[in-house]
């Protein structure tokens, strides 16, 4: 019998050698893509395959992991190992792949029905543990995939095929969701800017634990227009609020600036730079243990009509599950020694017929 | 060890059964006297028998939990129909048994907790112990409450902690009685409690106390001796079902040279494997206790694609959630292991009671055309041995595959001859390690689902191999390829291929035994998981009899062993007693043309011997 410390590798033959140069074309499977003309998913899948190359990963150890809806055929598309599992569960099982692999790089691809409905337990589980897992969430603000109706991030009073009088459910905040889950790492971007999509894609990766991106994603099709009153080109610099960490929260035109100041009630407003100074002003910090911060400014805009922050909320370090699950068992086996299964079976007494 | 006064006389069995509040450590009390007959040599077999409430209303017939033994000096296979002796520590526990003991047996009752109020928490108008209603009995009252707590006063333990000593007071009483020996269970006590020390001396007063009141009071006119029973040479262990398959999964681990990675949810009665699992870090196992049932059996789906031993633990309601992952699975065609421990059902049913209803889900219930393998063990040790076969078809077949315990198995515990380790078939992962296909360019590329001709098993490629790189998922998959594919032929394609590659695992399902001693029986019994120890004793004993009956038995539902209908075709008679209501004979029925009748029992409790016995002879013709 082969004795098992439990850590394993598969193949690797290419361990210790220099990382590939690669290209975008490395990363692109062979599948053709078959979202509808326009989906915001193209624009993401794009930054995705073109940001792959810069990361200094192997194609052979990195697994794009999705349960089902529109953003869930992502994995198809990648030239790398993938599953495209079932509805909302891709959290569970990235969960077991994730912490029996440490030399893997898991993606989970979602939505936001998939992530925030069905599979909103197997989420906020996953981000409070800490799994090392990179948690991407396409929101729309709808279901694609089912043809039209509505989803958890869907605004109230939404009419659609399964609301025709209006929707009467409250919305889910993603940013605030996983902040109130225990997330280490949160963040937003939207399907408009690939070059914030891909630093703040980078950021996640970097993350050692779990990161989750909300991408704010326009289905052309079934809600055309969702972001576009902050995504649009002439409307992002007055909507939306970069973050970035260590710098005082201020957005706007030159000369028109704003900036985020703090009510004595605790709320966060949005006031002009000029009225109140730039000290007035917040400077963001990432890395406050207590997630109080964050969530407040994921509460600053009630819906993407208003000024939006934009960038990484949160990201502190905790130790990661799957780490913590491999100390464990180098504990014990620096302890008892790799375990012997004859000994086992004898825990009990035993005893001899003869 | 024999007493000075009363006289000891032989036995050649006994089955005794402890019954006392859920608090008052029955389960201890029980599984200490089986150890303590284990080491002496006897072979045994136990039934804990405990309420679903972690604490029912102290005194009541709802909260009474027990705990039956039986042991011998021969070979035997059940737990017992009906106790000799029954340990009642309160009225709700005599009144929640009597029914069980028959006619001139011994009831050893605690007389401290048979007051007004202790009768009327247990529903007795009247005190049973005054009434005459015993009267058929030999009761035996034993004042346990106070002399346990007179005898740990000395050691300045107040009179209500002592209480709580009361079941080592009855524990060394039927230690007397049966002689087994004292210091081996001191020991055990030292060790047990060794983080109080004013419990050890508590409870090893209370042991001394009830075994020393069997020798000097004078109230038994003797004891008992049960000598040790005729084993095969070797090894042996007492073992439990959840235990035995705990162990056979890490034994299947090793074997294969796979990670053991367990995703589980907690559920009465499988949590034992997963405690059991918990602790054996330094085996490489890891234990995920997941946020609910799906994601057990989705994390450890995810931890076999990555090249581990994926394991899910369950029961019933939690099957029920894993169907989902179940079909899944079934088209990733990667290897999977689901236990579950059925219960009583539908819903949450009986969780702590034992039932075989879950045969016709295990086989059946998932969406679309589905198959997977599905094996039962027949006794608690044999756990070991079918964690470590599922394992084997599972790998080597890349499927899913279905491990049906049950209550009775998972609790109950057994002598058990330790096996071979080294003699253990070793379990061969074979990953894929290079491409597999060409493409028209010429390129070498891998294709996930080009079949081994002769098993229809997929290449197992984890991630890590470059090359290799693959995706799969829950569409239908163009034969070959893998890649998603919705054609209708394709897909009338690939329902056959998973079918004829689950039903061609018969290749490696051993014909079927029969046990048919005179060769000319007419009638075939038919059992499978844990009935088969109540259907082979009633066998046996019809047999004592001189009438003819012929068994076998089944450990591989599906497929099913490829003998199975020319030996059920040659009896005019078959019997598949069953705890669910005929699950198993609907599908030999199925399978075969055959008129299997069912006998059916679901009481939450295990087939008892007299009760195939009796089945048989009233088929058979004869007197009961």
């Amino acid at each position: 019998m082969s004795e098992s410390n439990g850590n394993m590798t598969n193949g690797n033959g290419a361990v210790g050698t220099a990382i590939p140069v690669t290209t975008r074309k490395d990363w692109s499977s062979d599948q053709e893509v078959r979202w509808c003309p326009g989906c915001g998913d193209y624009s993401i899948l794009t930054a995705v395959q073109l940001l792959m190359p810069d990361l200094g990963v192997r194609r052979e150890n990195t697994v794009f992991l999705s349960g089902i809806g529109c953003a869930a055929r992502f994995p198809y598309y990648m030239n790398t190992y993938g599953m495209h599992s079932i509805h909302g569960r891709a959290p569970a099982i990235a969960t077991g792949l994730a912490t029996t692999r440490p030399d893997l790089d898991v993606w989970v691809i979602s939505g936001d029905g998939d992530a925030l409905s069905i599979g909103g337990n197997h989420l906020i589980h996953a981000l409070r543990r800490n799994v090392r897992l990179t948690i991407i969430m396409f929101n729309n603000q709808i279901y694609g995939l089912t043809k039209g109706q509505y989803s958890p991030t869907s605004e109230v009073a939404k009419v659609t095929k399964s609301t025709p009088f209006g929707s009467v459910d409250t919305p889910f905040n993603p940013v605030s969701l996983a902040l109130g889950a225990e997330a280490t790492f949160v963040a937003r971007t939207h399907d408009m800017d690939r070059a914030h999509m891909q630093e703040t894609f980078r950021r996640a990766h970097e993350h050692q634990g779990a990161a989750f991106v909300e991408v704010l994603q326009n289905c052309n099709v079934f809600n055309d227009g969702a972001f576009e009153k902050i995504t649009a080109k002439d409307a992002r610099s007055t909507m939306l609020i970069p973050l970035q960490h260590g710098e005082p929260i201020v957005f706007g035109p030159e000369g028109e600036e704003r900036g985020v100041v703090q009510r004595s009630d605790g709320k966060l407003e949005v006031v002009s730079v000029a009225d109140v100074g730039l000290d007035e002003v917040l400077v963001h910090d990432e890395k406050r243990p207590d997630p109080g911060f964050a969530f407040r400014l994921s509460r600053l805009a009630n819906g993407p009509y208003e000024p939006t922050p934009i960038g990484v909320f949160r990201a502190v370090e905790r130790p990661e599950y799957g780490a913590q699950m491999s100390d464990q068992i180098t504990e014990a086996q620096d302890k008892r020694g790799l375990g012997d299964l004859g000994a086992l079976l004898r825990s009990g007494s035993s005893w001899i017929v003869d | 060890m024999a007493s000075g006064t009363q006289n000891t006389e032989q036995l050649d069995q006994v089955i005794v059964r402890f019954a006392g509040d859920s608090g008052d450590g029955m389960q201890l009390t029980g599984d200490r006297f089986t150890t303590s007959s284990a080491l002496l040599g006897n072979d045994l077999s136990t039934f804990p028998d405990f309420p679903a409430e972690i604490r029912a209303p102290a005194g009541t017939v709802n909260g009474v939990s027990a705990f039956q033994v039986h042991i011998s000096d021969h070979d035997i296979l059940t737990p017992g129909d009906s106790p000799n002796v029954l340990v009642a520590m309160n009225p709700a526990a005599l009144k929640a048994n009597i029914d069980l003991m028959a006619k001139g047996t011994v009831l050893i009752v605690n007389s401290d907790s048979f007051e007004e109020r202790d009768l009327t928490k247990a529903g007795y108008a009247s005190n049973p112990l005054t009434d005459g209603s015993l009267a058929a009995y030999t009761v035996y009252e034993v004042p346990m409450t106070s002399i346990t707590q007179e005898v740990c006063k000395e050691a300045g333990v107040k009179p209500r902690d002592a209480e709580r000593s009361k079941n080592f007071f009855a524990l060394g009483l039927i230690s007397w009685l049966y002689t087994r020996p004292v210091e081996p269970t001191i020991e055990w006590i030292a060790q047990r409690f060794a983080s109080k020390p004013q419990v050890v001396d508590a409870n090893t007063r209370a042991f001394r106390a009830g075994y020393d009141f069997g020798e000097t009071a004078e109230l038994f006119e003797s004891n008992y001796e049960v000598k040790p029973a005729t084993f095969e040479k070797g090894e042996y262990v007492q073992v439990t079902g959840n235990q035995a398959m705990a162990w056979g999964l890490i034994a299947a681990s090793r074997l294969a040279g796979l990670p053991l990675f367990l995703g589980s949810y907690p559920i009465t009665p499988a949590s034992d494997i997963l405690h059991e699992l918990s602790r054996r870090k330094e085996f490489g196992v890891r234990t995920f206790q997941a946020e609910d049932e799906i994601a057990g059996i989705g994390a450890a789906l995810g931890a076999a694609f990555g090249g581990a031993l994926g394991v899910t633990t369950t029961s019933g309601p939690g099957l029920d959630l894993k169907s989902e992952t179940l079909g899944l699975a079934i088209n990733l065609e990667l290897p999977l292991i689901v236990v579950d421990v059925q219960r009583g059902g539908p819903s949450t049913g009986l969780p702590t009671k034992t039932e075989q209803a879950d045969l016709l889900h295990a086989l059946y219930g998932r969406h679309g055309e589905a198959p997977l393998p599905v094996l039962a063990p027949q006794r608690p040790s044999d756990c070991f041995a079918i964690a470590i076969e599922a394992t084997r078809i599972a790998v080597k077949y890349r499927t899913p595959v279905i491990v049906l315990s049950d209550g009775y198995l998972a609790n109950g515990a057994e002598p058990w001859r330790l096996p071979d380790l080294d003699a253990l078939e070793p379990i061969d992962p074979a990953f894929a390690s290079a491409p597999n296909h060409e493409d028209d360019e010429g390129h070498e590329t891998f294709w996930p689902y080009v079949r081994d001709p002769k098993t229809l098993a997929r290449p197992w490629a984890p991630p890590g191999i470059p090359g290799l790189e693959h995706r799969i998922g829950g569409l239908e998959k163009a034969d070959g390829s893998g890649n998603v594919s919705y054609e209708g032929v394709n897909h009338e394609r690939m329902v056959h291929l998973r079918h004829d590659k689950i039903a061609g695992i018969e290749a490696d399902v051993p014909p079927v035994e029969v046990n048919d001693e005179s060769g000319d029986a007419q009638l075939l019994l038919v059992s499978w998981g844990s009935t088969y120890a109540a259907v082979l004793a009633g066998v046996k004993r019809v047999r004592a009899r001189g009438m003819k009956a012929a068994h076998i038995h089944l450990r591989h539902l599906n497929p099913l062993p490829t003998n199975l209908g020319e030996v059920l075709r040659g009896y005019s008679q078959i019997l598949v007693p069953e705890i669910n209501l005929g699950q198993l004979s609907r599908v030999l029925r199925a399978e075969y043309l055959v008129d299997a009748q069912t006998m059916s029992k679901m009481q939450g409790v295990p087939f008892r011997v007299g009760e195939i016995e009796a089945a048989i002879t009233a088929l058979l013709g004869g007197k009961s």
